[in-house]
């Protein structure tokens, strides 16, 4: 049976430049004056002709980035928004979560709103005194349920707000991102909850950045960016695709900030600042991370190989130039730095443009931010062009091992038998 | 058009549970209780008398009484507006964060009110008592004054509350219009005070009517005329439909504005 049903519907917003909300005196004077606010789009389109259908009994999770549309559309569905266009139904009772603090008035206390929410669930009072015990037991809150709400934690709230919603035994629940407070005992509830919800055939729509959650929760993923449907299938499969994209999203982020800040540097060329000096007989023009297959990138996997090319012009021969690279964690802690005279080579004549390459064989460093410092100095240090602290590249890694290097390692474990 | 009070309908329940709540809420916490809501009008009432019925010497009969028919209604009338104003901004996370039809926090305001109002009312029979004004049959109309000032406070109530999310001065900017308009009322001064070149002027304020009414009936034994009634019939409808309508527009606009 189908019970949730979205077919073709979108979503604008008015853009909120400054506030939500204007003054009489504003929109008086602008009459007045026959102001005109400047003519850009005031709205931006939050969902695009989204259609689903979710049968009973079914976990669906909502992956995607921040932004994508994943709040606005559990707000559609409970009836909070109304679609510009496109038609929802949705069938059964719908308890929903969203967001922080649930809905509560903050002024009242915790047992009234109690009542308030039970009510907007749809249950009676008298379902709702029946289960009112049962309801704070869950939430941890015996001691506060007479303090008005505004003075609890978010933490409080939120568990109120979840034992409201799942006491009132609702045929459908939409959770957006709620499992992400509370400690770990009361997370450990919540997914008893959702458990034995999944096991009486009750459905669920989650929202979550939880890809481990969301993976082991649901039965279907859907995927959304910038407001489409992106992927929809399998768990493991659009999880996997959505991770993908996030990465090669990442790597090009980098790729276009790498050039942007070369891009400076090179417009301020002659300039002496506290991360360029030198006296420039020899200048590097452009310093670029590259893949084994020749992509530039700038986010790598631990243990993965690298190239930097430093591109240089030779503006007054010499005959003693030094080319090297450093590689520094983001606090400053100098991973590795080498040059050519320390690994004693001999630079042919440089010509009057050229490259120097160096080929990183394995990058074992742990998961982070580091910075790529490079320069052309003479054998005695004397700098012609120092680049320091200006290009940066990310480090990931699966593992959990811990301080600044992975040092390739193996273990051995001979337990001593006692002879029998 | 109807959406909106089926909407209340079907929220009754709560309605019920939110107006008792906000009574409760009112009365709890003070021993005086009830008698906080009656000191309020009574210390008006007070000044009031001093000022004009023995500093300026105003020849009006029962002036306290004349004066408290008027000022309760009108207090209904000013605080749900002044109160209504706030209480979609106030429950917002009601509204953002479950599915709750928003004019019940307006409704229940003007229903908390209006119940504060019915619990003034033996203030004002006993003062009646206490003057010795034996109350007639004409009381037996104040239902009806009551069911259209009900329709106007709760349109007027409907179009702040609304508008206020959007412009956020209206809260400040009603406090001092109420301030005005509450001058404007005949409510401490009878309406046959003012030069009579004067008093369509007064009759301009929508709530002059409903004053005359209560006054009428409850001081004078009196039916106000068939037009005072038509007025207040009209007005109560006019604005329930005003209401209706500028809510209507910004309904869906709260969820992202509050």
């Amino acid at each position: 049976m189908v019970v949730v049903e979205v077919e073709g519907v979108s979503k604008r917003f008015r853009r909120q430049t400054v506030q939500p909300f204007t003054t009489v005196k504003t929109a008086f004077v602008d009459f007045v004056l026959r102001r005109q606010h400047p003519e850009r789009d005031p709205t931006y389109q939050a969902l695009r002709d989204i259609s689903l259908t979710v049968r009973q009994g079914e976990v669906v999770g909502l992956i995607g980035r921040n932004g994508s549309g994943k709040s606005t559309l559990l707000r559609l569905l409970t009836g909070i928004y109304r679609p510009d266009s496109g038609k929802i139904s949705v069938h059964g009772r719908v308890g929903a979560l969203l967001e922080l603090g649930a809905g509560f008035h903050p002024e009242f206390s915790g047992r009234e709103n109690i009542f308030i929410n039970g009510i907007v669930l749809g249950l009676s009072k008298r379902d709702i005194r029946q289960r009112f015990d049962a309801i704070v037991r869950f939430a941890e809150l015996e001691e506060f349920i007479d303090e008005p709400v505004k003075t609890y934690s978010s933490g409080m709230s939120t568990r109120l707000g979840f034992s409201v919603a799942v006491h009132a035994e609702p045929d459908i629940l939409f959770i957006d991102e709620v499992l992400a407070v509370g400690d770990e005992a009361f997370r450990q509830k919540c997914f008893e909850k959702i458990d034995d919800f999944r096991g009486r055939n009750k459905t669920i729509i989650l929202v979550s950045h939880d890809l481990g959650a969301i993976e082991r929760w649901c039965n279907e993923v859907l995927w959304l960016e910038e407001g489409t449907l992106r992927e929809r299938g399998m768990p493991r499969r659009v999880i996997d695709l959505y991770r993908q994209s996030i990465t090669t999203q990442q790597a090009a982020d980098s790729v276009a900030e790498h050039h942007r800040i070369e891009s400076e540097v090179y417009q301020n060329a002659t300039a002496e600042t506290g991360q360029r000096w030198g006296s420039r007989e020899i200048e590097i023009l452009s310093v670029a991370m590259r893949h084994t297959s020749g992509q530039e990138s700038y986010v790598y996997l631990s243990g993965e190989a690298t190239r930097v090319v430093m591109h240089y012009r030779v503006h007054r021969p010499v005959s003693n130039a030094v080319f090297g690279i450093a590689i520094l964690r983001g606090d400053g802690i100098l991973c590795y730095g080498t040059n050519t005279d320390i690994d004693g080579l001999s630079l042919p004549d440089l010509g009057d443009e050229g490259e120097v390459e160096i080929c990183l064989e394995r990058l074992d460093l742990m998961t982070g931010t580091y910075v790529l410092d490079v320069a052309a100095h003479a054998v005695d240090g004397y700098p012609y062009d120092y680049h320091h602290g200006l290009y940066s590249f990310a480090v990931k890694s699966d593992l959990q091992d811990s301080g600044i290097s992975r040092i390739p390692h193996a273990w051995v474990i001979k337990p001593f038998m006692a002879v029998s | 058009m109807t959406t909106i009070f089926r909407e209340l309908f079907a929220y009754r329940v709560l309605i019920q549970t939110l107006v008792m709540r906000d009574l409760k809420g009112r009365y709890r916490g003070s021993a005086l209780g009830l008698l906080w809501t009656l000191l309020n009008p009574l210390l008006y009432m007070a000044i009031y008398a001093l000022v004009f019925s023995v500093y300026m010497r105003m020849e009006i009969e029962h002036y306290a009484v004349f004066l408290l028919s008027g000022l309760l209604p009108w207090i209904w009338f000013s605080s749900s507006l002044l109160m209504g104003t706030t209480s979609i901004i106030e429950g917002g996370s009601l509204i953002k964060k479950v599915f709750l039809p928003p004019q019940v926090l307006p409704t229940v305001t003007v229903i908390a009110n209006f119940v504060n109002f019915l619990l003034s009312l033996p203030l004002l029979f006993g003062l009646l008592l206490l003057f010795g004004v034996t109350p007639g049959w004409a009381l037996l109309v104040i239902p009806v004054v009551m069911t259209a000032q009900f329709a106007l406070v709760l349109g007027l109530t409907l179009v702040v509350s609304a508008t206020s999310v959007r412009y956020r001065d209206i809260p400040p900017i009603l406090g001092h219009l109420l301030t005005f308009w509450f001058f404007l009322t005949p409510i401490i001064y009878p309406i046959t005070q003012a030069p009579a070149r004067f008093r369509s002027l007064l009759f301009l304020n929508p709530v002059t009517p409903f004053c005359l009414a209560y006054q009428e009936a409850i001081l004078y034994n009196k039916l106000a005329s068939f037009e005072v009634f038509g007025a207040m019939i009209g007005i109560g409808v006019c604005a329930l439909v005003a209401g209706v309508v500028v809510f209507g527009w910004f309904r869906w606009s709260f969820a992202e504005e509050v």
